[in-house]
């Protein structure tokens, strides 16, 4: 080769790998399935994050990194709980990294930052913890799925419901993390025992991170209600537990909590203080039919602790996604077909021990439980259903189109009923 | 140095910079758009810091108002995208203005930590006004401008706003105004004795720093789509004021180097290991100790002292 063709060759090379033009047919139909898993490995909510990446991982440990003769690769970024890094992590795994598809994320504004990406993008993206109602209902997102998530304001209803007819409780005051994820479980609540007839007599929005709950304890002692609903999620949860009951309120006033509140990532920390709270959900890890009782054997012999909601969901939805794709023969490049094979699948064999189905607008579909946190043989505390409610949706018992037209909950809109 | 060194350097480093999609597409030229927009924020920094001797932590607050203006114009009230740019840095001039107002007269670790409270304000604000600042959630849509969807196309428009504001804010530091805050900076009572009306020079100083951090909070309401109180929160100004320590205080073009670093770091060692603030902060020591004028000032000074030989 003399100097010329070289230089040619070498400028007509180098330009082609720039333009990518050697990348596209590798893809297709071979090599590894490869996903991007973004959760918070640092930050305030690093705990829950690292059960994210425990769930999700537990699943295809088992089933040995594979679906059918595809083998799957895990690609983990740590979102560092802000919202600005997720969206960063976000590009670099669909960019760079050249992942399938994205799935993960805590908070719910890393979780909205990276759908925004995903919508411009097309990239599918999998919200299994991600709760902000709007992103399948009033702003969905054709490529953003809630697999074996849930919307916020869907859990607290079968509660509301259980705690007007069942409890025979009238008078409720909220205590709630004065952020989105706070408003909407609230106003599911709210909004549903109102509407039965009940009363909400106050209503106490805490700044994350409280150390102190006693002025808001004061005032609920004040206001006399029948019940407390709480929602607040990781060591406020634990505070507020703890407080409750150091300032006596424990079997004065009721204490119902949002299924955060009495997650197992909150009362595994805690001892006879969480004991007795009501509150509600759809994975409860004290349910006694084999899936659930196999699961949480398997997470314990895994991580030595009960699984929390977000290694349960983060399971769920890595099992969600291999019935998916087997369907398609592993075929995720073809997106809208991809996307199709999720909505369509029925999960049956997830934890629950029932199968889950996902709604037209791409929820799931859940039968609810209301638990009570009660003692183990060992001496730890975990969540036992007492009542289920079958098929709770995200509309409860709404119809879809007339419930959107309400507006999306908030401190000031609370779907209150006035008497 | 010689006198061919410097200008030969800055071609070299421009045309480096416009190579960027052409060598490394996708993914890297993204990087390097958030770079240059970061960097254009530590250099605004810089001319507070570096040139004024006033050490500010309130530009992150700056640099989120002019991205929440955007972002709220384009998407909530439906504005036009090239409109908000303006209005972006008018809200961020605004802001200026009222932090210059309360805190030029201060010096030293007052200025440092009025500002760090002025700017926790603006935090505040963005998280609780939640009917127009979206709360914890934050704003998202599309703001870009049509014509920069391509994101090559966006990266060269970053690059060419980030030139002519860089080589604005070298002018400015370099004019003899720019030399009055030097002046300010080694000796604010002498200046005044001089005749000059510090405060008022301060004023303008800080107005100045503060239209290019707004400058560059538009640029990234651009490239984000979307803002949250993460944005304006302090560990935005902060990581602003890193950039210029690692980069170099007092050298400008510090402020491009340290962003460099820092969003390399970033994005690089942490797809390495789950520690990576424990690296970034081990960074930070050993520039502390080794390095206490950044890597610029590092570089100045192995070059004079070659050049000395």
């Amino acid at each position: 080769m003399d100097r010329r063709t070289f230089v040619t060759s070498g400028t007509a090379l180098s330009g082609l790998a720039a333009f990518g033009a050697f990348n596209p047919a590798l893809a297709q139909g071979s090599g590894p399935i490869r996903i991007g898993l973004l959760t918070p490995l640092t930050g305030v909510v690093a705990s829950g994050g690292k059960e994210i990446a425990e769930g999700f991982n537990l699943y295809w440990d088992q089933t040995g990194r594979k679906i059918g003769n595809r083998a799957v690769e895990i690609v983990v970024e740590d979102d560092s709980s802000n919202p600005d890094i997720a969206l960063q992590k976000a590009r670099k795994l669909t960019e760079q990294t050249k992942v399938d598809f994205l799935i993960g994320n805590l908070l719910a504004n890393t979780g909205l930052a990276v759908a925004e990406y995903a919508k411009t993008n097309g990239i599918p993206y999998f919200i299994p913890v991600i709760a902000a109602d709007d992103l399948t209902q009033r702003k969905r997102i054709p490529n953003v799925i809630r697999i074996a998530g849930y919307t916020a304001s869907q859990m607290p209803r079968p509660l509301a419901d259980y705690a007007y007819k069942k409890l025979g409780l009238r008078k409720i005051v909220t205590i709630s993390q004065d952020y989105t994820f706070g408003h909407e479980q609230c106003g599911g609540f709210a909004q549903v025992f109102t509407e039965l007839g009940g009363s909400i007599v106050a209503q106490h929005w805490n700044p994350l991170n409280t150390q102190d709950f006693s002025p808001y304890i004061a005032q609920i002692q004040s206001a006399a209600p029948d019940a407390v609903f709480a929602m607040e999620t990781g060591a406020d949860a634990t505070r507020l537990i703890q407080q409750w009951s150091n300032f006596g309120m424990k079997g004065k006033i009721r204490l119902l909590g949002a299924q955060n509140s009495t997650d197992q990532s909150v009362i595994r920390t805690l001892g006879a203080e969480a004991e007795g709270i009501i509150s509600s959900a759809h994975f409860a890890e004290g349910n006694d039919a084999p899936a659930t009782q196999k699961f949480v054997a398997e997470y314990q012999a895994a991580y030595k602790k009960l699984p929390s909601i977000y290694g349960f969901s983060h399971y769920a939805a890595a099992m969600w996604l291999a019935e998916s794709i087997k369907t398609i023969d592993g075929n995720v490049q073809d997106r809208p077909r991809f996307l199709d094979a999720v909505r369509k699948t029925v999960l049956t064999g997830s934890p629950l021990g029932r199968p889950v189905r996902l709604d037209e607008y791409g929820n799931p579909v859940y039968d609810v439980f209301i638990r009570d946190v009660v003692k183990r043989p060992d001496g730890s505390y975990w969540n036992k259903p007492i009542e289920t409610y079958p098929n709770v949706s995200q509309f409860w018992t709404y119809k879809p189109e007339e419930y959107l037209k309400q507006p999306s909950y908030s401190r000031t809109f609370q779907g209150i009923k006035k008497a | 140095m010689n006198g061919f060194a410097k200008p030969l350097l800055v071609v070299a480093a421009v045309v480096l910079l416009a190579l960027v999609p052409a060598l490394m597409p996708g993914y890297f030229t993204s990087l390097a758009t958030l770079t240059l927009i970061y960097a254009l924020l530590a250099m605004s920094v810089d001319i507070l810091a570096g040139y004024a001797g006033r050490t500010p932590l309130c530009h992150g607050a700056i640099f989120g108002t002019a991205t929440y203006v955007v972002m709220y114009y384009v998407t909530t009230a439906g504005g036009n995208s090239w409109l908000a740019l303006p209005l972006g840095l008018a809200a961020a001039l605004a802001v200026s203005f009222i932090f210059a107002a309360l805190a030029v007269r201060t010096s030293g670790v007052y200025f440092l930590l009025l500002t760090l409270a002025l700017g926790m304000i603006v935090w505040g604000v963005c998280l609780r006004w939640t009917s127009v600042t979206g709360g914890e959630n934050g704003l998202r849509g599309n703001s870009r401008p049509e014509i920069l969807t391509d994101p090559i196309v966006f990266y060269y428009f970053v690059l060419a706003v980030g030139l002519a504001a860089a080589f604005v804010m070298w002018r400015f530091v370099q004019s003899p105004f720019g030399l009055t805050l030097k002046g300010i900076r080694e000796s604010e009572s002498r200046m005044r004795s001089l005749g000059y009306n510090t405060t008022q020079h301060l004023l303008i100083g800080f107005l100045f720093s503060g239209l290019m951090a707004g400058l560059s909070g538009v640029l990234y309401a651009y490239f984000n789509s979307f803002v949250s109180p993460s944005t304006v929160a302090l560990a935005q100004s902060v990581k602003g004021l890193l950039m210029v320590i690692v980069g170099g205080v007092g050298t400008l073009f510090g402020g491009i180097v340290g962003a460099a670093v820092i969003i390399g770091l970033e994005n690089v060692v942490s797809s390495v290991t789950e520690r990576w603030s424990m690296v970034l902060g081990g960074l930070f020591v050993l520039t502390m100790i080794f390095a206490p004028h950044g890597i610029v000032g590092l570089l100045r000074s192995y070059l004079a002292r070659r050049a000395g030989r």
